[in-house]
């Protein structure tokens, strides 16, 4: 019976092609808003290290003190004395040390003209706990950091830049006024969004060099941004004893039970801190959060992106009812044929398929042509100057989802519609005709 | 014109009347939301900056020590001032739409943040800085050559400032703001002058009241200011003496690397600043127009089927005396109706729509004139889109109800 439904739809469809035309048109147009807006924010709500987001933790403690009256959340990020004291005391699987600046990079053998380039500094763990892949040599050693070694790491990007491209491990770096060797090269390493710095604009690119944070806060000193200070710091550049938080740290946890021993660990520090009264609260303002509780925390999709969405989806339901409208027309228009049809046998049951058949038709074709609008849609957001461009692009996932969507969007139309068509009398039909 | 026949064949159909309905409340809620989105951003791209943008730009410069200020900016201002077309060159910390230098919570107390006045930019400015930005004293004086003292910090430790308008009404409303005093931490400020206007560095990052809180703040070069160059010229030289000046400066510090990113004209800093607001603008022009385009398409559809439906109906009218204009009116009223039953569902929705916005975007209450404007223009529309069908409608001959189908 399908097969005859399918070509009733067709014949159904060629027959009044403005109308049939109208309906794919309302629907691809409803699908092609809705599926560009959903995939971007489906792209931007993504895990960035799905294998270890579960594992990997954000410890945050509230150094501030005085606290201000409407500051409720600790800061993302620490005081350096809290890091220092809370990475000393090793409580967790692996810990990272993590703070960012820029500073004047040259890579003086190839003549090159200086850069101003982001620097992370870091501690050894940093790079197997976030799963960095390397192209060429590998991470430094906790030695390295203990002994402020002067060795870094550097991105794809840079070493094509300053290299191009060749393996430049064991080669020199001159960072600010200090030669550094390049222990490491990374491959193209991009997360989305950048998790692991809690104040970066959420999708921009990685640093471009990595060195360890006791020797790169020397090389360095004096070009560290706080993230903010509850006291005037008495030197500006130099925040070691400053009252500001600039610091963040990340610890991995394998286990839930040591995740809990570590909550409890930190709680018991601010509490501690508190007791000092180096700090104004203590666990109240205590949080350790895993990668996808810190992002959701920290609002990832854009507000502007949301607020697209929610208009897409507006957009979708007003196709919708156009859909459903049109739908009614057009079966109601063949109330004649469907009399004859039930005069002929033909059940309810039949009639209700046979319309949704022809609806779930108007779907694909629908789905087809908001497809095409969908690409059109992701090309058009990659054109934009955005941070999130670059990840506007159909994956598998979401090109299936835009045919559910529509043949379900259409079926869904057609629903009301196929049920006024199956109750048509046949008798009041048969006797107009 | 009778409404009696009309509400009767409607209600014959009251599911496919009751569609339309829906689409055009939809279609009225999502309207009057996304054109008072589209007005709110133009306002804020009209941001007024205070300062004369066509005829600055600024130029920064990164990679030099603390012990080289000094010299850089003897070096950085003789070099630029010598650029043909150059009007002035001086020091500033932060333009307005540039990247953010100098915010800070103020208080009117010393060394505690209970009595905040803020989160304020200050803006640090060097001799002749005010000149070139083109600001406009309101109310006190200039500061005084002495008043441009050296900071190592956000500000000088005591200095006297300027404060906009905006924020002297927000800190001291009701009163002059001369001679008042206020603390960030253990800075300490005298206000000495008011000005006009003077945006903050991102104007809307921090709330559409404060988009004025600025302090300018005299400082004398060196210290924390050093590196950053307002260049003043000519609007029609601009470019020019602005890419001249980026050329010349491997050869005036040949050690510091240009900041590419941050060396441009205000007008460019400003275009950069909006333009998610720009692209969230067409975007919502985009969605109106194909929304309104999609609910005509629906209107079109629905009424031709109507018209095909009734073509013996319609025939016998005008068989029995009804003229062309009876019948297209016959159609204009019903449309009318369905539209005007779908407005007034549609104001309903567009309020609640815009308060489930307001609790999730930073955004005031939907002024109620947007209402009357959205149901105008669906009226329109909807008329426009019967027209068609309509007049199909009229041109049916009178002999049509004669014939059986």
């Amino acid at each position: 019976m399908f097969g005859y439904y399918l070509d009733l739809a067709l014949r159904s469809l060629k027959r009044n092609k403005v109308l049939t035309a109208l309906m794919v048109i309302a629907i691809a147009v409803g699908i092609g808003a809705s599926m560009t807006t959903l995939t971007v924010v489906h792209l931007l709500s993504g895990d960035p290290i799905p294998d270890k987001s579960g594992v990997l933790y954000f410890p945050q403690v509230d150094p501030e003190n005085p606290p201000r009256a409407d500051h409720t959340e600790p800061y993302p990020a620490m005081d350096y004395r809290s890091a220092m004291d809370l990475w000393n005391a090793h409580r967790a699987d692996r810990q990272a040390l993590v703070t960012s600046s820029s500073t004047k990079v040259r890579a003086s053998d190839t003549g090159k003209p200086p850069l101003i380039l982001s620097l992370l500094s870091t501690t050894a763990d940093f790079f197997p706990m976030f799963e960095v892949p390397f192209q060429y040599g590998s991470g430094w050693s906790a030695e390295d950091d203990a002994r402020h070694s002067h060795v870094a790491v550097i991105s794809h990007d840079l070493n094509n830049k300053l290299f191009g491209g060749a393996n430049s491990v064991g080669r020199s770096l001159r960072v600010r006024d200090t030669d550094v060797r390049i222990v490491g090269v990374l491959k193209p390493w991009r997360p989305t969004p950048l998790f692991y710095d809690p104040w970066s604009q959420n999708f921009s690119k990685t640093e471009d060099v990595f060195a360890p944070f006791t020797s790169s806060l020397e090389i360095n000193d004096g070009n560290f941004q706080p993230y903010t200070c509850w006291h005037v710091p008495d030197d500006t550049r130099h925040l070691q004893n400053a009252d500001c938080v600039w610091v963040w740290l990340w610890a991995e946890l394998d286990s839930p039970a040591k995740a809990r021993a570590y909550a409890s660990f930190l709680a018991d520090y601010a509490e501690q801190q508190k007791t000092m009264a180096r700090f104004a609260t203590g666990k109240d303002h205590v949080r350790l959060r895993n990668v996808m509780t810190l992002l959701t925390a920290r609002g990832m999709v854009p507000d502007d992106v949301r607020l697209q969405a929610w208009l897409a989806f507006a957009f979708l339901v007003i196709c919708l009812f156009n859909a459903v409208g049109l739908l009614l027309a057009k079966f109601l228009r063949r109330s004649g044929e469907i009399g004859v049809r039930r005069a002929l046998g033909a059940s309810q049951r039949a009639i209700f398929s046979q319309c949704l058949v022809e609806a779930g038709v108007i779907g694909l074709l629908g789905g087809f042509f908001g497809w095409l609008l969908t690409l059109l849609g992701l090309w058009l957001v990659r054109q934009q100057p955005v941070d999130y461009a670059h990840l506007a692009h159909v994956d598998t996932a979401m090109f299936f989802a835009t045919f559910a969507t529509a043949v379900a969007a259409s079926l869904l139309a057609g629903l009301i519609p196929a049920l006024r068509a199956s109750r048509v009398a046949p008798g009041w039909q048969l006797k107009a005709l | 014109m009778q409404i009696q026949p009309v509400l009767a064949a409607l209600r014959r159909h009251r599911l496919a009347t009751l569609l339309i309905a829906m689409e055009i409340a939809l279609a009225c809620a999502v309207l009057c939301n996304a054109c008072f989105l589209v007005v709110q951003r133009w306002k804020l791209i009209q941001t007024n900056s205070g300062v004369d943008e066509s005829s600055l730009a600024v130029l920064t410069v990164n990679g030099f020590e603390p012990n080289q200020v000094t010299d850089l900016n003897a070096r950085m201002l003789n070099g630029l001032r010598a650029l043909p077309g150059m009007q002035s060159v001086s020091l500033i910390n932060q333009v307005p739409f540039g990247p953010q230098v100098g915010a800070a919570g103020i208080s009117l107390d010393q060394g505690s943040f209970t009595n905040t006045i803020g989160v304020v930019d200050f803006v640090l400015a060097g001799p002749g800085t005010f000149q070139a930005l083109g600001l406009k004293l309101v109310e006190g004086s200039l500061p005084s050559a002495d008043d441009y003292l050296l900071a190592t910090n956000l500000a000088p430790p005591d200095a006297r400032v300027l404060v906009s308008r905006a924020l002297a009404d927000h800190a001291w409303p009701g009163q002059s703001p001369l001679g008042k005093e206020f603390w960030c931490d253990k800075l300490h400020f005298r206000v000495i002058g008011v000005v006009d206007h003077l945006a903050r560095a991102h104007p809307h990052d921090w709330g559409a009241q404060s988009v004025e809180w600025t302090v300018f703040t005299p400082a004398q070069p060196g210290g924390s200011l050093a590196g950053t160059y307002l260049l003043r010229a000519s609007p029609d030289e601009l470019p020019r003496v602005l890419r001249a000046a980026r050329d010349a400066v491997p050869k005036i510090a040949p050690d510091v690397v240009l900041d590419q990113e941050n060396s441009q004209t205000i007008d460019d800093l400003r275009t950069d600043y909006f333009k998610s607001d720009r692209i969230m603008i067409d975007l919502l022009i985009g969605v109106i127009v194909t929304m309104l385009g999609v609910t005509a398409l629906g209107i079109v559809g629905l009424a031709s089927f109507w018209v095909q439906q009734r073509r013996r109906q319609i025939g016998i009218r005008r068989a029995i005396g009804a003229t062309r204009g009876d019948i297209l009116r016959y159609f204009q009223t019903e449309n009318f109706l369905i539209v005007t039953f779908g407005i007034v569902l549609g104001m309903a929705l567009a309020y609640a729509l815009n308060l489930l916005l307001m609790t999730h975007y930073e955004l005031p209450r939907l002024p109620l004139y947007y209402l009357p404007i959205g149901a105008l223009v669906l009226w329109g529309l909807g008329q426009l889109a019967v027209l068609g069908p309509a007049l199909r409608a009229a041109a049916v001959p009178p002999v049509v109800a004669t014939r059986s189908v």
